[in-house]
């Protein structure tokens, strides 16, 4: 246990500014409930335990250790699993040289020391390793299966996911709340704040929702067609549920019953100073509302507190903007002076609300109203900033546990 | 009104392009229909010496699209099909330029002729999804209602547009002709071979770096079906053919067991224009332009319109990895056994250091 207590500590020694390019994120936050923490068992023998995404908010009680639940999906290990394989690799090659002489001489011994050690039930590591590499086979072979938009569940689940949480659980220590007003099963549309420079909130949201919550839905991002332009992010976007900001494609994903998230201040929302921050930008055309009319789907407006400081745009150099042709150039305490390592995310402390959902039912047919459009994405509006401000109020200090 | 023909299906048809594999194939198909009285074979080119014995039940014409006016006036023909478009230039047949007289003048002068024929009331047009054209706004999925955002860079995606607009031209002037065009996403299977077919069929697979394009096939059998069933029945419009459901291209790659060799954007099309010249594959700038967008299309009006689903993109893959296994570098079999390996082994090391401590 002291392990974790440790690592608890070193929580508050956090710098407020840029950690140094080796300082460990906080692992264990304050936010979480010490029983959890204290829940962890005794399975720091392996020292790559840092690494692995912690059950212990995720699982109902931190039984699922011995047993884990059929719900395979949440935490496998892409990234391990391919160190690991590495270094099975080379424990494979000796084996195959050390094995015959060895099965000689002791027949009996060597042989059911592969099983014994798989049917220990306790063996949480065993199952870790055996999914990771039924997961690389799967992925090496091509057995997956990819939606019409590029979605790819598998992978999202096994890498993705994970990836972000470190950085929304460990790294953030975010706080969600409202989750209930997330509809179960059926379309929705969530809308929210954005900001942080680096479009971080969007994957937060939808990681947090996934792990937060009870039916684990996806929330498939709409993205500026920017982010479609370029190589790999692209393809990381759709592969993770996202796809360009369209109608055609908004509708069909709600027509699917699917959860889709939008932020609709765009790149305004994003790439505004750190001095305007928590203030929300103009919401556009209100797209987003008309997809929600025209398919009947209830508007979740969701408040995102902490993204502001996570990159705090000092300036924008618009010349550099236009030559590289981004919609931005910031400029932050940290980058472009140190380099990668402006690449850091501060760490601030977040807060995600979900508001009440907005019925749209009964409006299906003013789709094309104007007034109708503009007045829903008003409304929707001010219920996302009222809650940044009842948020902000709750968190005195951006930086604080 | 047919005299010969049942209600529905016409007595006469005429098949452009059956000097290729498509248009043998349907017109053998359709001639073997004893719905269909007469179907008649038009190609300037006499057919491959393979598809030829295909052609037994057809009478064939060696004739050019420009002379085609008075053999529908004459023969009364009900019905055309017209597949002769070349989706891609083929240098020892003259090239691009050739390739796009074929396409857009070979059309023109078939819209033409089909126009003075009275008799006529059927057309079917063979397109192709590349009529979506290409660009980084465009929406994941297109309906028949997609317009083109950008017009496409390629030659054949060019070409398509222009034969949908001309068809669109000769249904105002004789609304009275069914005129169905079928946009089939690219064909695959078994048999079929073509630019798509040969590109998978390498070990070694050249992708487009950072790009994981969707793709969808639809198998040649179900293509065939389709034809058919347009030639045979009444379906007005223009519909997506396209087996449902969606590959990545990584993922196709693997499931053939081939390897892929991510290849830098820029200056990819001129990469692919040098090769083309010195004669290595026949990749144009409609292959590029895929190979980064990607092109999905929604295929629920063919489905409830013509009663029939082609099998999925997937099964359809599927056929064609089991016809082409000959190139296949990683089977599922060895990375299942790899699997199991690697697993044993870590179990056995775990065992190992547990005994020792």
């Amino acid at each position: 246990m002291s392990g974790a207590e440790e690592r608890g500590e070193a929580r508050y020694d956090v710098p407020l500014t840029v950690p140094g390019p080796d300082a460990e994120p906080a692992r264990r936050n304050g936010h979480r409930r010490a029983a959890a923490a204290a829940a962890e068992p005794t399975m720091k023998a392996t020292p790559a335990a840092g690494d692995e995404p912690d059950t212990s908010t995720d699982e109902p009680a931190p039984a699922p250790r011995t047993g884990e639940p059929g719900d395979a999906p949440k935490k496998p290990l892409a990234k391990k699993a391919v160190a690991k394989k590495a270094v099975a690799k080379k424990a494979v090659a000796k084996k195959a040289t050390a094995e015959p002489a060895g099965s000689g001489d002791r027949p009996g011994d060597v042989t059911p020391s592969g099983p014994a050690v798989a049917d220990r039930p306790g063996d949480h590591w065993d199952r870790k390793v055996a999914k990771g590499l039924a997961f690389l086979r799967r992925r090496l072979a091509g057995d997956y299966e990819v939606d019409e938009f590029g979605f790819d569940p598998d992978l999202t689940d096994a890498v993705f996911h994970p990836l972000v949480r470190l950085l929304y659980r460990d790294w953030f220590r975010t706080e969600v709340s409202g989750i209930e007003h997330v509809p179960a099963d059926g379309a929705g549309l969530v809308v929210g704040n954005h900001s942080g420079t680096v479009a971080l909130d969007a994957l937060v949201l939808a990681t947090a929702l996934h792990d937060r919550h009870p039916a684990r839905r996806y929330l498939r991002l709409l993205g500026a067609d920017l982010v479609f332009r370029m190589p790999v992010v692209s393809e990381i976007a759709r592969k993770t549920g996202g796809t360009v900001a369209c109608n055609p494609d908004a509708e069909r994903l709600l027509g699917n019953g699917e959860l889709v998230g939008v932020f609709p201040e765009g790149f305004k929302g994003v790439g505004k100073l750190y001095a305007d921050r928590y203030k929300l930008q103009r919401f556009g055309r209100g797209g987003f509302v008309s997809a929600a009319l025209r398919t009947g789907t209830p508007i979740v407006p969701v408040a995102i507190v902490g993204g502001e400081e996570i990159y705090p745009m000092l300036a924008d150099i618009k010349p550099l903007a236009r030559l590289l042709k981004l919609p931005y150039f910031p400029v932050t305490p940290t980058f472009p002076w140190l380099g990668p390592l402006g690449m850091v995310p501060l760490p601030s402390k977040w807060l995600i609300e979900f508001c009440p959902p907005i019925p749209t039912a009964h409006l299906r047919d003013s789709a094309d109203d104007p007034l109708v459009v503009f007045n829903l994405a008003d409304q929707v509006r001010e219920t996302i900033q009222q809650t940044l401000h009842r948020l902000l109020e709750r968190r005195p200090d951006p930086f604080g546990p | 009104m047919t005299p010969g023909g049942t209600p529905g299906a016409p007595g006469v048809v005429v098949v452009t392009g059956v000097g290729r594999y498509l248009g043998a194939h349907v017109a053998a198909r359709l001639a073997a229909d004893p719905r269909i009285d007469r179907v008649i074979g038009v190609d300037p080119a006499s057919p491959n010496p393979e598809l030829a014995d295909l052609l037994s039940g057809v009478e064939r014409v060696r004739l050019d699209l420009d002379s085609l006016g008075g053999l529908l006036v004459d023969l009364d023909v009900d019905a055309v099909v017209h597949l002769a478009l070349v989706t891609a230039p083929d240098p020892q047949q003259g090239g691009r330029a050739a390739m796009k007289e074929q396409n857009v003048i070979g059309t023109m002068q078939l819209l033409a002729a089909c126009q003075r024929a009275p008799r006529l009331r059927k057309l079917v047009v063979r397109s192709s999804t590349a009529a979506y054209g290409v660009s980084f706004r465009d929406p994941a999925v297109f309906t028949e209602e997609t317009e083109p955002r950008e017009v496409p860079r390629g030659g054949f995606g060019r070409d398509i547009l222009d034969i949908e607009g001309y068809v669109r031209g000769f249904r105002r002037r004789r609304p009275d002709v069914t005129a169905t065009v079928l946009r089939f996403a690219p064909f695959i299977g078994s048999t079929a071979d073509t630019t798509l077919t040969r590109y998978f069929a390498q070990p070694v697979v050249p992708t487009v770096f950072g790009r994981d394009p969707r793709l969808q096939f639809v198998h040649f059998d179900d293509a065939l079906e389709v034809l058919h069933r347009s030639v045979a029945e009444e379906h007005a419009g223009t519909y997506n053919v396209a087996g449902p459901g969606v590959l990545s291209l990584s993922q196709a790659i693997r499931r053939a067991g081939r390897v892929a060799m991510p290849v830098l954007e820029p200056g990819l099309a001129g990469v692919a224009a040098i090769a083309r010249s010195m004669g290595f594959g026949r990749y144009g700038l409609d292959q590029v332009d895929l190979f980064v967008h990607g092109r999905v299309v929604d295929t629920t009006r063919l489905e409830r319109e013509y009663g029939f689903t082609p099998r999925s993109t997937a099964a359809a893959f599927e056929d064609f990895i089991r016809a082409h296994h000959g190139g296949v570098v990683v089977t599922r079999d060895q990375l299942a056994t790899a699997e199991q390996l690697v697993l044993e082994g870590i179990r056995q090391v775990r065992a190992a250091v547990r005994e020792r401590s």
